[in-house]
Parts: structure tokens; C-alpha cells; sequence
């Protein structure tokens, strides 16, 4: 993207009707690492990459739980995230101490997104630098949300953000459809293919991902460290050793990028960066 | 000129007692199950105790519309406690909590007697017993409510342990058995729904131990 004189204000309309700070919000979004979400009518599950700056350090917490009916996974500025989530929690607290039921989450995005809107219309504000894939479960059951820093939110049946997500978006196109039907375990697994779209190459492994289910019956929850590594071990494996056993449509989606990698060595759960 | 008084309570009591009793490695929390008001019962089957986290339950007797209100409030700190620190609150810091949310309304206090049992941060039984603004004290057991001046002194014969009325001070937990403390607390019980009018109906005993939370009721008279 390139300069213009029109971009130092968010306030400043350019000629061609564009706010060219809230694009640039998204832009941040585009830059962070990548989170997905997908949906069953009954489960809905978030993935992140986790990035760490270097080896030394600790990676950043992205998925959030804000209820035991309503998770969050974010991309881009992860402070603005963090800040957005407590938001979202003391709402959920309010809205339950007042009416002892849980908030739905279709109301929560909006009084999310009204808050994101302020901050585009406000000369000594900045537009939040930070996409949000909501999801959660009401009466008519399980549902996901992308709230981004323009103030708009849309509902779907899957998504990816971040870098690199037009991989796992593509991934996620061939495969949608079934979603709405699809098993819990059926979920995890799409979404750890995802994932794994969006990694180009680089080997899969527990350590760099995190994931969360929540669902009818199931609190939000983030899946330890050794579950997911089981569950990669599942599906990798099986995939490269014989692709008859497995099913005929994951398989038949799957048999190009497992070539590259080879069986490894150390199955062991990775220890968590400290 | 007298003084104006008020032609309106906010308040009212709805009676019934409650009891806590530490142990090593347990506590027993017990309150009786009926609510009334004045000479009328209101329900025989109201529960007084209240979960707060884990390792903390709450049971309080006096103005129940006030106790309800103030079980909402922890409950909703105690989610806020989570999020912000990945983990349950300990019963100690339950009871500071409990005691700083009734000093806060000092000058129109939660009508809540109350007694907070559970265990703490080394697994050994725990017993805070409140006033109604917030002044508490840790201590091997512990009765609040309606029958609590029948049923303190003999807790006071009965429990080895020492209370606060002894010195010098000593571990503030009973060498009672869990079954012994059970028992215990259903005899005195009893004892107090004989002779007081707003305790009776039936006994709800919640037992907390490293197994986690046991429920019992126990039938009383209902006269």
C-alpha cells in the first residue's frame, strides 16, 4: 500500500471514500500470525499458529476464553486483543449477574463491534489493530464471528485470519460444506489441516499451535499440549502410511502436503516454550 | 421534639441457623433448610449454603434477599479471579474478599450472618466466621443464625479443639474424625430444632474433603 495525503487522520475521508486508517488497521491483522475458526451446528473450534520472536521467548496467548459458552482467537496488535477480551468477559459478568443466563453471543459481537466503530469516528482515537473470530453457542446453537477494526462483524461457517490464511481460507472452501454436519473430533481435525495450510511446509507439531473446542455440553476449552500433539500424530500418520484405511475424502484432500514431510523421529508431545 | 423513625425496614429475617466445622484434611458445612418470616414459614426447602469456588462454600443465615445479592457479587469476583489469574481462589483469600464486600456497605450492610468453610491453600479444613460488616476470624468451627446461642456452647464442650476463649492458642482445627464431625453436627441440630421456632424442616450437610464436595439432607421436625 502506498502513501496518501489522506491517511493521517482516521477522521479524514479520502476523495474516493475511504478511511485509509481503518484499512491499515486490517492491514495489522493481515500481518499478525494466523487464527482459525470453524463451525458444526453443535461445536465451534479455534486454532492459532503461535509465533514466538525468537527461541528464547515465551509465544503470546491469542485464544481466550470469556465464558464458558463464548471463546476468542485473535490476530494482529494481541494487546489491543487482550484488552477487547477483558471487555468482552466483564460483559458476559454484567449480562449474567443482571439476568442469570449467559449472554448471547450474537449481542456481544455487536457491542463489540459498536466499540471497534467508535474508534473510527474519534480525531484522538486509533481504530483497534486486532481481528477477532468469535465464537460461540446460543439456543439456536453454535456460531462464529469475525469482528474486525472497521466495526463490522459477519457471521460464518468458517474462517481464517492472519498471515498466510488465504491457504488455510482455501483449504476451508473445498470443505465447508460438510462442516455443519461434521463430528466434534471431525471439527479438530479440519481445523488442524487448516492450520497446517497455512504453515507452508513447516512441520506441524503441538508446540507451535494451539486449539480450543467449545461446544453443546462442552464448556470453552483450550486442549492441552499432549492432546493435540495425539491428534496431529492421528491424522499425519495415518495419512502417510496408508491412505486406504482413512477415510476417502480426507485422504483424497491430503495426499499432496504430507509428501513433504518425512516420518519423524520424536513423536513425544513438544515441551512448551517457557 | 422525638426523634422521626422510619415507617419501613429494608430489611427482615428470615431465620435458620448454619454451622462449620474444620478438620485436618475436611470441613463440614451445615444450615438448616427452612425460611420464614416473623411467625410464618415462607418454604421449608431453601438452601443457605453456596459454593463460591472449589475449595470455599459460604452459608449464611439473616436476611436471605441480602445473602442471595451477596453470593451473586463473590460469584461474580470470583470469575473475574479466574480469567485474571488462570486459577481458583483459596479459601483464605475467599474469606478476605468476603470480609472486604461487607465492610464496602458499612453504612447499609448485607443483613448476612456468616460462616465460610472449606479448606485451605495445604489442604487442612478451614472455618471464617463473619459479623454482618465484615469483621472475621479463622477459627475450628463456628455457628451463625437463629439457633447459634443454643448451639455454641455445646460445640464448645464438645470439640476438643480449642476456641477462641482458650489459651494459649493453639491449631484451630478439631481432631474429630469426618464421620464424628457429621455426626456431630446432626445432633446439634436436632438439639436446636427443638427449642428454636425458625430452625427445623430438614438439615443440608455439604462435606468438603480432597475428594471433593459430598452432599447430604437430613429429614427435621417441622413443627
Amino acid at each position: 500500500m502506498f502513501r496518501n495525503q489522506y491517511d493521517t487522520d482516521v477522521t479524514t475521508w479520502s476523495p474516493a471514500g475511504r478511511l485509509f486508517q481503518v484499512e491499515y488497521a486490517m492491514e495489522a491483522v493481515k500481518q499478525g500470525s494466523a487464527a482459525i475458526g470453524l463451525r458444526s451446528k453443535t461445536h465451534v473450534v479455534l486454532a492459532c499458529v503461535n509465533k514466538a520472536n525468537s527461541e528464547l521467548s515465551s509465544h503470546q496467548k491469542k485464544i481466550f476464553k470469556v465464558d464458558d459458552h463464548i471463546g476468542v482467537a485473535i490476530a494482529g496488535l494481541t494487546a489491543d486483543g487482550r484488552v477487547l477480551s477483558r471487555y468482552m468477559r466483564s460483559e458476559c459478568i454484567n449480562y449474567s449477574f443482571t439476568y442469570e443466563s449467559p449472554l448471547p453471543v450474537g449481542r456481544l459481537v455487536v457491542q463489540l463491534a459498536d466499540k471497534a466503530q467508535v474508534c473510527t469516528q474519534r480525531s484522538w482515537k486509533r481504530p483497534f489493530g486486532v481481528g477477532l473470530l468469535v465464537g460461540g453457542l446460543d439456543e439456536s446453537g453454535a456460531h462464529l464471528y469475525y469482528n474486525c477494526p472497521s466495526g463490522n462483524y459477519f457471521e460464518y461457517q468458517a474462517f481464517a485470519i492472519g498471515s498466510r490464511s488465504q491457504a488455510a481460507k482455501t483449504y476451508l472452501e473445498r470443505k465447508f460444506e460438510s462442516f455443519m454436519g461434521s463430528s466434534r473430533d471431525d471439527l479438530i481435525k479440519d481445523a488442524l489441516f487448516a492450520i497446517k495450510e497455512t504453515l507452508q511446509g513447516e512441520k506441524l507439531k503441538s508446540s507451535i499451535c494451539t486449539v480450543a473446542v467449545l461446544g453443546v455440553g462442552e464448556p470453552f476449552h483450550i486442549l492441552d499440549q499432549e492432546t493435540v500433539q495425539q491428534l496431529i500424530n492421528e491424522h499425519e500418520i495415518v495419512e502417510e502410511e496408508a491412505p486406504a484405511e482413512q477415510e476417502a475424502a480426507a485422504a483424497a484432500d491430503q495426499d499432496a502436503p504430507p509428501a513433504d514431510e518425512a516420518p519423524p523421529a520424536d513423536q513425544g508431545a513438544a515441551p512448551m516454550d517457557i | 421534639m422525638t426523634k422521626q423513625h422510619a415507617n419501613w425496614s429494608p430489611y427482615d429475617n428470615n431465620g435458620g441457623t448454619c454451622v462449620a466445622i474444620a478438620g485436618a484434611d475436611y470441613c463440614v458445612i451445615a444450615a438448616d433448610t427452612r425460611m420464614s418470616t416473623g411467625y410464618n414459614i415462607l418454604t421449608r426447602d431453601y438452601s443457605k449454603i453456596c459454593k463460591l469456588a472449589d475449595k470455599s462454600l459460604m452459608a449464611s443465615s439473616g436476611f436471605q434477599a441480602d445473602v442471595r445479592a451477596l453470593q451473586k457479587q463473590l460469584s461474580a469476583r470470583h470469575l473475574i479471579y479466574q480469567h485474571q489469574h488462570n486459577k481458583q481462589m483459596s479459601c483464605p483469600a475467599m474469606a478476605q474478599l468476603l470480609s472486604n464486600t461487607l465492610y464496602y456497605k458499612r453504612f447499609f450492610p448485607y443483613y448476612a450472618f456468616n460462616v465460610l468453610g472449606g479448606l485451605d491453600t495445604e489442604g487442612k479444613g478451614c472455618v471464617y466466621t463473619y459479623d454482618a460488616v465484615g469483621s472475621y476470624e479463622r477459627v475450628g468451627y463456628s455457628a451463625q443464625g437463629s439457633g447459634a446461642t443454643l448451639i455454641t456452647p455445646f460445640l464448645d464442650n464438645q470439640l476438643k479443639s480449642p476456641s477462641p476463649l482458650l489459651l494459649p492458642a493453639k491449631d484451630a482445627v478439631t481432631p474429630l474424625t469426618e464421620e464424628e464431625a457429621v455426626d456431630l453436627v446432626k445432633v446439634v441440630f436436632a438439639s436446636a430444632t427443638e427449642r428454636d421456632i425458625y430452625t427445623g424442616d430438614k438439615l443440608e450437610i455439604v462435606i468438603l474433603n480432597a475428594n471433593g464436595i459430598q452432599c447430604e439432607l437430613m429429614d427435621l421436625r417441622k413443627d
